[in-house]
């Protein structure tokens, strides 16, 4: 079930202006990585040239897997925003990938999925009846549906409150155990709690280079570190000092 | 609840423009030759209905076949565009061109080559058609969110199934207001075809009382075609509708 990833030479330009290049980094199986960085610098891009989407300008990737296979099919992406489809109510958009592929649905799993996220009893729902939190924790459920060996989720937990959120991360880690995890976010302290190592793309010292990845470690807790965790705070700060710095060097 | 509504709303525009035209008789006291009254005109209905059966009868007929063969004309070529790049530099243009000629100027040519009954009002209600529901249901098609084709995508959905379970439904609002311009396009498409050239059907029977001075029936006739004209653009309304629970517009409501 474990697929790690070694990524090399990635590179994005969009109209003749380089968004990053040479980018290297190492998705080892079974763990949380999480992409920070200020918004616009490029976090979203690089989750889709990984998960394989379709590029419009210039774009190069280095993709091994631990297995030497492909990567296809078995990466389940969950967008920055929630892409569910307003025609299909709330369970039919979780076995979307199943009718597209011709596969049997597990109603049982999608039951569960959409009782552990807090929406039991909105099944029949449609999309557009749901609040902005909801419909983000419907597109949660879509991917942990697909059990993908690899997950790519872009700022998963951002349109929910704070402990709803604190919940998530909970639920996130049960499911997802041994799944290599690589998850957007700007929240500091969901990137420390979830977290094996943290990437941060920043502006690049060297011109016309775009951005660059810095590596910090995770605090090698188990996840999700309890909120009373004492390394937790000293972390944090340490944490938001880090991302200003790296944003002044450049 | 909303449908009643709407209804409600029509029956009352319609007793409106009743009035209108009492007050526009009482007013100006035009002969009955010129503008006949609304009791002359419900007597002529009653009193001619077979003969008005018979030649809506005709006209419905002409406007259905054009309907269903302008949509999946319109349809088939809208798949077309979207799925074959290669067809869109010769058959965009050819769409634009067939839509500025004027239906008007064409209809004695398509009697001339089809002849005077049914067949050349049924290929006029479908040209009429064709192009509002083939530009928006490619227009549609065209327009799928970006998001949802990339999670196809990552879904590893094929190009038929995700013309299926994404595209289609995603042009379908689209569409769907290209076939209710549709609905009030076709009736327009088949009297025009008779007026060039016909033996029966409602504009035939209208020009025919318009020759004849029996402006009570040539109302009558118009009253009948736009009853069914309202009918028709409801019935595939509410049918659009039904395909579409999920999708709540308030813009097109007819109230
Ligand atoms: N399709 C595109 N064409 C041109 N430019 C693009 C395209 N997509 C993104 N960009 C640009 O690339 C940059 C990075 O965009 P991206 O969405 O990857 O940022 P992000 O780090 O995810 O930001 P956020 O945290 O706000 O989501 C932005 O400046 C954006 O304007
Ligand atoms: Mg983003």
């Amino acid at each position: 079930m474990s697929l790690g990833l070694t990524l090399n030479n990635a590179r994005i330009d969009y109209a003749g202006h380089t968004l990053f290049r040479d980018i290297s980094a190492r998705l080892e199986a079974g763990s949380w990585t999480a992409l920070l960085g200020r918004s616009g610098c490029g976090k979203s891009s690089l989750l889709r040239l990984l998960a394989g989407l379709e590029m419009s300008d210039l774009h190069q990737l280095d993709l091994a897997t631990d297995d030497g296979q492909p990567l296809t099919d078995r990466v389940a992406w969950m967008a920055q925003q929630d892409l569910l489809l307003p025609w299909r109510r709330v369970i039919d958009n979780l076995w979307l990938g199943d009718d597209l592929r011709r596969r049997p649905r597990n109603r049982k799993l999608a039951h569960e999925l959409l009782a552990a996220v807090g929406l039991e009893g909105r099944e029949q729902a449609w999309p557009d009846a749901l609040s902005g939190g909801q419909r983000q924790r419907v597109a949660l459920a879509r991917t942990l549906y697909q059990q993908a060996p690899v997950v790519m989720m872009d700022e998963p937990f951002s349109a929910v409150d704070a402990i709803t959120r604190l919940e998530l991360h909970d639920l996130a880690s049960r499911l997802l155990k041994g799944r290599t995890v690589l998850m957007v976010t700007h929240d500091p302290l969901e990137a420390l709690r979830l977290a094996d190592q943290l990437l941060v793309l920043r502006p690049s010292s060297l011109p016309g280079h775009g951005a660059e990845l810095e590596r910090l470690p995770g605090l090698g807790a188990a996840r999700p570190v309890p909120l009373d965790d004492p390394a937790l705070p000293p972390a944090q700060a340490q944490l938001i000092a880090r991302l200003r710095d790296s944003e002044e060097a450049a | 609840m909303k449908r009643l509504h709407a209804m409600r709303h029509l029956v009352i525009s319609a007793l409106l423009l009743l009035g209108l035209w009492q007050l526009i008789i009482a007013v100006t006291a035009v002969p009955p030759y010129i503008l006949p009254t609304p009791q002359a005109v419900l007597e002529v209905l009653i009193e001619k209905a077979p003969l008005l059966a018979h030649h809506a009868g005709v006209t419905i007929s002409e406007i259905l076949a054009g309907l269903v063969l302008g949509i999946l004309l319109g349809l088939a070529t809208a798949l077309a565009l979207a799925f074959i790049p290669r067809l869109r530099r010769t058959l965009l243009p050819m769409l634009l061109i067939s839509q500025v000629i004027p239906l008007f100027a064409i209809a004695p040519l398509l009697v001339l080559w089809l002849g005077y009954d049914m067949l050349s009002k049924v290929v006029m209600a479908t040209l009429i058609i064709y192009f509002p529901v083939a530009s928006t249901g490619y227009d549609g098609l065209r327009q799928t969110q970006q998001g949802w084709l990339d999670l196809a995508h990552t879904l590893g959905a094929s190009p038929w199934r995700r013309l299926i379970h994404i595209q289609l439904p995603a042009a379908l609002p689209a569409l769907a207001s290209g076939i209710r311009m549709a609905a009030t396009a076709a009736p327009i498409g088949a009297v025009i075809g008779e007026w060039a050239g016909a033996s029966q059907g409602l504009g035939y029977l209208m020009l025919n009382a318009n020759a004849r001075m029996e402006i009570d029936l040539m109302f009558a006739a118009l009253l009948v075609l736009v009853a069914f004209s309202l009918l028709l653009y409801f019935s595939l309304d509410a049918l659009l509708r039904a395909l579409m629970p999920w999708h709540r517009d308030r813009l097109t409501r007819l109230s």
